[in-house]
């Protein structure tokens, strides 16, 4: 509490006039209260637990627990795998928001909504579906159950808006004329899209591909029936977590969460602090 | 004056923020409490391993229709043996369980949640058993007929993990009585699952029913399973067919009353009547070997008579089973287990 009554001073009210406060300024002391107070209960409590939790054993139980040759193989082919579909998403989903953006066609909005699709779907029906389509029984004869590209097919449908949606809303505030300009001094095609749009895009594609990734290492729903569940080879580090507690061994499960949190945590600072440098680049 | 209002006013906020929680809290548990305690319907739960509710889809409502039975309620639920009985040992509000193995049940007798004397009846506690099959493909395109043939080159066995599940305690200990001869052997018996979990099991699916599920999705040659569940799955319509072995196991699964129901008169009805004739009958339709000698000898066709049949008492009983095989950090099958799949 009592840092909430000693940012007020300098961050509340300080500012002139009515306009900067809804700008930039601060929502005042009861803003910050509540936001303090609604993260420490609904982010850093539970947290903390699981990193009580994991600690149970000492550091080095923690350490163990993370290094067992199964939980090792999960968070690698986790990681791994979450990379690969960010970066494909990366790619799909700049192209899909240029879609969206550019070009008119029939049923654009239908297909803008249809975007969405996998953030409404609860995830387990995803996996039904996904197994239904290229499980054992396949109608298209394409049984990939309880592979590699199972699991990142699983992750692609669960991740697919976060890119399209942070990138759509920068490409239709990108400078046409500049473009234009750039065509009339003789540019290609591909090099106006490298020198003009891109440096636009990348804070947007930075911060979508490292919501895509955490999402994705952290998705279990989705990936549980089609997956396999395969211990060190398609089974993902929740399925991992997910069994650990199940067979009682809830400290290993934390101690492996903790590794998650970590991961996760790192991968979405340094992309934060990537997209920063570049949109201070692009200013200067 | 503005900044004192704000600090008021955020102090409030906060104050406001707790209280809501914590009333949120309490009065969820107040509420459960109450409905239960409600005159105005009786309802039972039950919390069971994964794979009898086939058998108690049937049960169930033919108990609802004897006079004890009128106007009980039940709710229902179902999960992997050793998962279950901790989340009652942990405060899962109950009022029956029934559980794949002993130790189950015995956990929460040592929690004081059930009575000790819940196994003192005629059946010892178990209204129905099985005995552990082998479930292979349509066909048996593989020719599997006994335990040996699990550990020819090349084939795949699906079987749940044993840190949670029953079933896979019990298909576990039907090779280990073979190849042990009831446990004269314990070395030979080990030697065999030692192959057996080291080479030929792949995936370690939580209960016996999502072993069968990950059988039928197509993973690995070999099901092992209570034969209960392989008469459903082949009802099903479901491309398998079992196997019992010249040698096996007899599977008793017990049910038990825990002691702070509010309802233990309707409860007790509820037990008494898995043992009638009536629901034997029921059982047996939906697969189960009966405990009833008449009803059983009703179905001699259904469930054939195994060479031998080794039981959980020729090898010493649970109790002693469970801390020399099972035992999370000395028993020799956990401690197998543990090394090929950490």
């Amino acid at each position: 509490m009592s840092t909430v009554v000693q940012a007020r001073p300098e961050g509340g009210a300080r500012r002139r006039g009515r306009r900067s406060r809804s700008y930039g300024g601060g929502v005042g002391p009861l803003g910050i209260g509540v936001a303090t107070l609604w993260l420490s209960i609904i982010v850093l409590l539970p947290l903390a637990a699981v990193l009580a939790k994991s600690l149970e054993g000492g550091p080095a139980g923690l350490w163990d627990a993370i290094n067992a040759p199964s939980a090792r193989a999960a968070l690698i082919l986790t990681v791994a795998i979450s990379a690969v579909v960010a970066l494909i998403n990366v790619v799909v989903g700049t192209l899909i928001a240029w879609v969206l953006v550019r070009d008119e066609f029939p049923g654009k909005g239908f297909v803008n909504a249809l975007i969405d699709l996998p953030f409404a779907l609860p995830t387990i029906v995803a996996s039904i579906v996904l197994l239904s389509l290229y499980g054992p029984n396949s109608p298209i004869d394409l049984d990939l159950y309880a592979t590699k590209p199972a699991v990142a097919i699983a992750l692609l449908f669960v991740t697919l808006p976060f890119v399209v949606r942070s990138v759509q809303p920068v490409l239709m505030e990108v400078d046409r004329e500049a473009e234009q300009a750039a065509a009339s001094l003789g540019a290609g095609n591909l090099t106006i899209f490298r020198r003009i749009v891109l440096p636009a895009l990348v804070p947007a594609l930075l911060g979508g591909a490292g919501l895509a990734f955490a999402r994705a290492i952290g998705e279990f729903g989705s990936v549980v029936l089609i997956g396999g569940g395969i211990p060190r080879e398609t089974e993902v580090a929740s399925q991992y977590i997910a069994k650990q507690i199940e067979i009682d061994r809830p400290e290993s499960a934390a101690a492996v969460s903790v590794a998650l949190l970590v991961i996760a945590f790192l991968v979405l600072f340094v992309l934060r602090l990537a997209a920063a440098r570049t949109q201070r680049h692009e200013r200067g | 004056m503005t900044s004192r209002t704000s600090v008021v006013l955020a102090l409030a906020a906060a104050i406001v923020a707790l209280v809501v929680a914590g009333c949120g809290g309490s009065s969820d548990e107040a509420g459960g409490g109450d409905s239960a305690n409600d005159d105005a319907g009786t309802k039972l739960s039950l919390v069971a391993y994964a794979v009898p509710k086939v058998g108690f889809d049937k049960v169930i409502p033919a108990f609802q229709a004897t006079p004890k039975g009128r106007g009980i309620g039940f709710s229902q639920s179902y999960g992997a043996s050793g998962d279950q009985s901790r989340k009652v040992e942990a405060g899962l509000s109950t009022d029956v369980v029934n559980f794949s193995v002993e130790p189950d049940i015995t956990r929460l007798v040592d929690a004081g949640l059930v009575d000790d004397d819940w196994n003192a009846g005629e059946h010892r506690g178990i209204p129905f058993g099985s005995v552990v099959t082998i479930v292979v493909r349509r066909g048996n395109p593989l020719g599997i007929r006994d335990w040996d043939d699990l550990l020819r080159d090349g084939v795949e066995v699906v079987t749940p993990n044993p840190f949670s599940s029953g079933s896979a305690k019990w298909n576990l200990l039907a090779p280990y009585a073979d190849k042990s001869e009831g446990g004269r052997d314990p070395q030979a018996g080990l030697d065999y699952l030692q192959k057996l979990i080291g080479e030929h099991i792949r995936v370690q699916p939580r209960s016996g029913r999502e072993a069968t599920e990950t059988f039928l999705q197509g993973t690995g040659d070999v099901l092992l399973s209570y034969e209960n569940e392989a008469y459903f799955i082949e009802e099903q319509g479901e491309e398998v067919e079992h196997i019992n072995p010249a040698v096996t196991f007899k599977i008793e699964n017990p049910v038990a009353v825990v002691n702070r129901t509010k309802f233990p008169d309707e409860t007790q009805a509820f037990v008494d009547y898995l043992y009638t004739p009536e629901a034997q009958r029921l059982w047996a339709e939906a697969g189960f070997r009966p405990v009833d000698a008449t009803v059983a000898a009703e179905f001699r066709d259904k469930f054939p008579e195994p060479a031998t049949l080794w039981t959980i008492a020729d090898l010493g009983g649970w109790g002693r089973v469970n801390d020399e095989l099972f035992d999370e950090e000395n028993g020799s099958v956990a401690k197998i287990y543990d090394e090929a799949t950490s």
